[in-house]
């Protein structure tokens, strides 16, 4: 208890400090977790590739190019294995952000830990596992809604006995954000989601009534921290507050510490900027304190980005920037030693009571028409996010939101940090040849009798409705991969495509510029015999959507005929789609760092067909890649310095006209 | 076929010429016959694009080529579109027995660019069957009724009770009625049999053979499609017994001819040949030119009766 003065008897202990990290290969990861332990990391958050997110071996089609590259690739036991040798699972806090597959990815960590000699009742830590937001923002879902939120809840019903130090789901508000949210939609579509999975095992028969306070118990978020941190510190106690009051209304929470809002944080990456980075690092600290500064609604675990996020993957210097930066806030500081600094504070309750009510007004709505999971395939939440996101770019186009170094005060001395090409880290590219070759020996190696009896158990179990997670540790141990795991399941529950929220009857922007661009698009129709039409997808598994989202909606505003592909196409398909639907020009958007080999096939599948299309391509791309890919005959690169969609539009109609030789 | 479809879209004065020669061949080729050609229509929301990937699925199950040609509305104050159906039908860039081809519905406000008939009439020289979604409201719904052999008409549970089925007009046209999202159970039902109700009151007997039916889908689940394309056969055979297919095709050549007449010279102008029973007697006249060369050959008559 705080003195009368405010002040702590005892100084608090400091929240978890993680950096979400990984890449290239279980061992090379291993030795970074093990840097970042040894500089006063407290615990670990494993970013797994995409391959692995979405349930691809390294050898599938769909993976190339992709492994290791946004994270570590876990494709059997060995590997979970290899990815934490020496360092003991039962002292160590883990989040793993796993989603499509997190039941697995559990399974794999379960068999690893036995493997140690940690028994699993011992394991702490968290899966993300939120597939609402998947569908929303982050784009790495592999199966429909439902059976989606069954795996959720068996995690939930398997864990709240066999782990119950362990945090089945994360219910992540924070890519709501990065997919534009408002805070008040943040608090909203968060609430909903874990209503859903809170009503979902509600229903379950393995889940007695008198389970449920400790299930609440167990579920915790996981939030973004934006750069109007003020707001934040509200929107932290708006939630605290929503939290407590569903838990008592909804589910009938007596015990006050079941109903405590459990949270963690990645802030912010949506504002940082690649124009001028240095700022970012001022940026990231005044972000960290909106998720820190008031006790009452602090967060447990916080990640902090790098400065350098938005021109590529960072080293370990950067990240241990990032973890200095917690460190001097919680031991060099005297914030842990006083009670909550926001109590009674005229301007954070009015703001705060604001926001909750709003947020509950919404929440209400979206359970209105059937909760998460229906406002998901009506695309509601969807639509509201792009609406969203599609205001802030045009507030930041027009100036009307501020954004330094980018929309102002833009003259800058040379960066003395950002120079070159050792300014960011590279994934060897011999890492997937090199993943590939692991996967095969150890194929060879396991025993293809009990990898086939433990594969019919788990299609049984599927079939059946049974819980997965027994049956997928025996898969764990036997020598399953990921992939062979995510087909038993998709062969069942089939394979699903979230609503995209680019509707045709969204709002337009009709502003002096973008009629100029479209006047130019309408005299260089005519001149091309037909209207101008685009091709926007993103090969690869990158599923992050929203940034190709808002090119095809500004591309119709321009009057152009988009022909909005979606995410994880092939190459292949990319090139296909082009030459059925007669595009005049293809945008590609890639985040994941995998555009070297995606887009050089894409470019190779052109010349073969004899296709004479120009392609645009827009990502994290840093500037020895951009030279690279412009030599290889990609006619515009676009990264997220270029925020003026409409002149980026302009300039696509640069390109079709030289590409198709009209002026 | 990319290359035929981006010609008979190409307004160009020198590619029109030989746009025009190519449809006017394929339309006279096909006349009565050749692929067959389903039309999808039904509000935003319903679930239109997930039920034609069930279609596409169903009919390639069965060894059958497909072309699909996805219409979606245009900006009216940029013109642009936004066309995304392209993302719910997988095989469109895996399997070559299916070809994809989105389109905008442009000037054309609330129907069907001319476009669309000449890429159904493009694709059907090539695959079995051609299928056409859109929007249906108002005059899409007419348009695309005059291009297809068979029509279904897609809804969902709770879309309305009776009397907005018939005040909304839906019930004339459609062959097939699709209450998808039928995992919604009792509502589902009830929709379905409000639309039954409907069709028996109005002047189409339930019991005449191509009689239009109403089929319960869960185009998410997969479920109800083989009922649905089974309904559709029914259908077409109905219209191929009576040999009413040919006279269906030309009732909607007869339509289009008159309504893009209509819209390029206005009342006005289709009074300077007559007028409408002059041109049905015309058109009647020409049991086996094509459309698009009746629309050319009277445009040239009615500019030509203008400038006197």
């Amino acid at each position: 208890m705080a003195r009368d003065d405010g002040r702590l008897p005892r100084r608090d202990e400091p929240w978890v400090f993680r950096t979400y990290s990984g890449h290239t290969s279980a061992r090379a990861s291993n030795e970074l977790y093990r840097g970042n332990l040894a500089k006063g990391q407290t615990g670990l958050s494993v970013a797994f590739d995409l391959p692995t997110q979405t349930g691809y071996d390294a050898d599938h089609p769909l993976a190339r190019g992709e492994v290791g590259k946004v994270g570590v690739p876990i494709a059997h036991i060995e590997d979970m294995e290899a990815l934490f040798e020496g360092i003991p699972l039962d002292r160590m806090n883990t989040s793993m952000t796993i989603n499509a597959t997190a039941a697995w990815l559990l399974a794999l960590y379960v068999a690893a830990a036995e493997r140690q000699g940690v028994a699993h009742g011992a394991l702490s830590g968290t899966t993300q596992n939120d597939i609402i937001k998947e569908y929303l923002s982050r784009g790495t879902y592999v199966f429909p809604p439902e059976p989606s939120l069954r795996l959720i809840t068996d995690m939930v019903a398997y864990t709240v006995d066999e782990i119950p130090k362990w945090n089945p789901i994360n219910v992540c508000s924070y890519h709501l954000q990065e997919a534009g949210a408002t805070p008040v939609q943040e608090i909203a579509y968060a609430m909903a989601t874990a209503i859903a999975v809170l009503d979902a095992v509600r229903t379950r028969p393995d889940v007695p009534a008198d389970v449920m306070p400790r299930v609440f118990g167990r579920i915790s978020f996981f939030l973004n921290a934006g750069i109007r941190f003020v707001e934040e510190v509200c929107k932290a106690r708006a939630m605290t507050a929503l939290w407590d009051e569903i838990g008592r209304t909804r589910y009938e929470v007596a015990d006050e510490r079941e109903r405590r809002f459990r949270y963690g944080v990645q802030v912010n990456s949506l504002g940082l900027t690649e124009a001028q980075p240095e700022n970012n690092v001022i940026r990231i600290v005044l972000e960290a304190l909106g998720v820190t500064l008031s006790r009452d609604a602090r967060c447990r675990a916080l990640q902090l980005p790098a400065w350098n996020e938005a021109l590529g993957l960072p080293r370990p210097f950067d990240q241990q920037w990032s973890l200095r930066i917690q460190q001097v806030l919680a031991y060099e500081t005297d914030l842990l030693e006083y009670d909550d600094l926001f109590a009674g504070s005229r301007v954070v309750e009015a703001r705060s009571a604001e926001l909750l009510a709003e947020a509950r007004t919404e929440l209400e709505k979206v359970l209105a028409m059937g909760g998460a999971v229906a406002a998901v395939e009506n695309a509601y939440m969807k639509q509201r996010l792009v609406e969203s996101h599609t205001r802030r770019l045009r507030a930041i186009e027009s100036g009307e939101i501020t954004v330094v170094g980018v929309n102002a005060w833009t003259e800058s001395e040379a960066s003395e940090l950002a120079v070159g090409e050792c300014s960011i880290l590279r994934v060897d590219e011999a890492a997937e040849r090199e993943q590939v070759e692991r996967l095969r020996a150890f194929r060879s190696r396991r025993s293809g009798a009990e990898v086939g009896a433990a594969l019919r158990a788990l299609g049984d179990t599927v079939r059946s409705g049974a819980n997965v997670m027994p049956v997928s540790i025996r898969c764990a141990k036997a020598g399953v991969t990921t992939g062979e795991w995510a087909d038993a399941l998709r062969a069942v529950y089939g394979e699903y495509r979230a609503p995209t929220g680019v509707v045709a009857r969204g709002a337009e922007m009709l502003t002096e510029a973008t009629d100029k661009v479209r006047a130019r698009v309408k005299a260089l129709s005519a001149k091309l015999g037909r209207p101008l039409k685009i091709l926007v997808g993103k090969p690869g598994l990158d599923g992050h959507s929203n940034g190709a989202e808002q090119i095809a909606v500004r591309a119709r505003d321009v009057g152009m005929e988009v022909v909005y592909e979606g995410i994880r196409l092939t190459p292949e398909e990319i090139v296909t789609s082009a030459r059925d639907e007669g595009v005049h020009v293809i945008g590609l958007s890639i985040l994941s760092g995998s555009h070297g080999v995606l887009v050089a096939d894409v470019l190779q599948g052109l010349a073969e067909r004899g296709l004479a299309i120009p392609v645009v391509v827009g990502g994290i791309i840093p500037e020895e890649d951009a030279r690279a890919l412009r030599e290889a005959g990609v006619r515009r690169i676009y990264t997220p310095k270029d925020f003026d969609l409409t002149r980026i539009m302009d300039e696509i109609v640069d390109v079709v006209a030289e590409a198709h030789a009209v002026r | 076929m990319a290359e035929a479809l981006n010609l008979v879209d190409d307004a160009r004065p020198a590619r029109r010429a030989e746009a025009l020669a190519l449809l006017d061949a394929l339309e006279r080729e096909a006349g009565g016959a050749g692929a067959w050609r389903i039309g999808v229509t039904g509000a935003p929301g319903v679930g239109k694009s997930t039920l034609l990937d069930g279609l596409v699925r169903a009919l390639r199950a069965r060894g059958r080529t497909v072309g699909v040609i996805a219409v979606d509305p245009s900006s009216r104050r940029t013109g642009g579109a936004l066309l995304g159906d392209r993302i719910r039908v997988r095989s469109a860039a895996r399997d070559p027995g299916v070809f994809f081809r989105s389109m905008a519905a442009r000037e054309r406000l609330g129907g069907l660019a001319e476009a669309t008939r000449a890429g159904v009439v493009v694709m059907g020289g090539a695959y079995d069957v051609v299928l056409v979604e859109t929007v249906g409201v108002g005059q899409s719904e007419s348009d695309v009724a005059d291009l297809a052999d068979t029509l279904a008409f897609v809804t969902q549970p709770g879309a309305g009770d009776l009397l907005q089925f018939m005040k909304a007009g839906v019930l004339e046209l459609p062959d097939v009625f699709v209450v998808n999202k039928a995992d919604q159970g009792p509502l589902a039902e009830r929709t379905a049999r409000e639309l039954e109700a409907g069709l028996g009151l109005g002047e189409r007997s339930a019991e005449a053979p191509g009689a239009p039916r109403v089929v319960l889908v869960s185009a998410r689940d997969g479920k109800g499609i083989d009922a649905l394309l089974a309904a559709l056969e029914a259908h077409f055979a109905s219209l191929a017994e009576g040999g009413l297919r040919a006279e269906r095709r030309r009732r909607g050549r007869d339509r289009f001819v008159e309504e893009t007449l209509a819209l390029r010279y206005g009342s006005y102008g289709l009074a300077s040949v007559g007028g409408s029973p002059a041109l049905a007697d015309r058109l009647a006249g020409e049991p086996g030119a094509s459309g698009f060369a009746l629309v050319e050959r009277l445009g040239r008559e009615i500019e030509e009766a203008l400038r006197k």
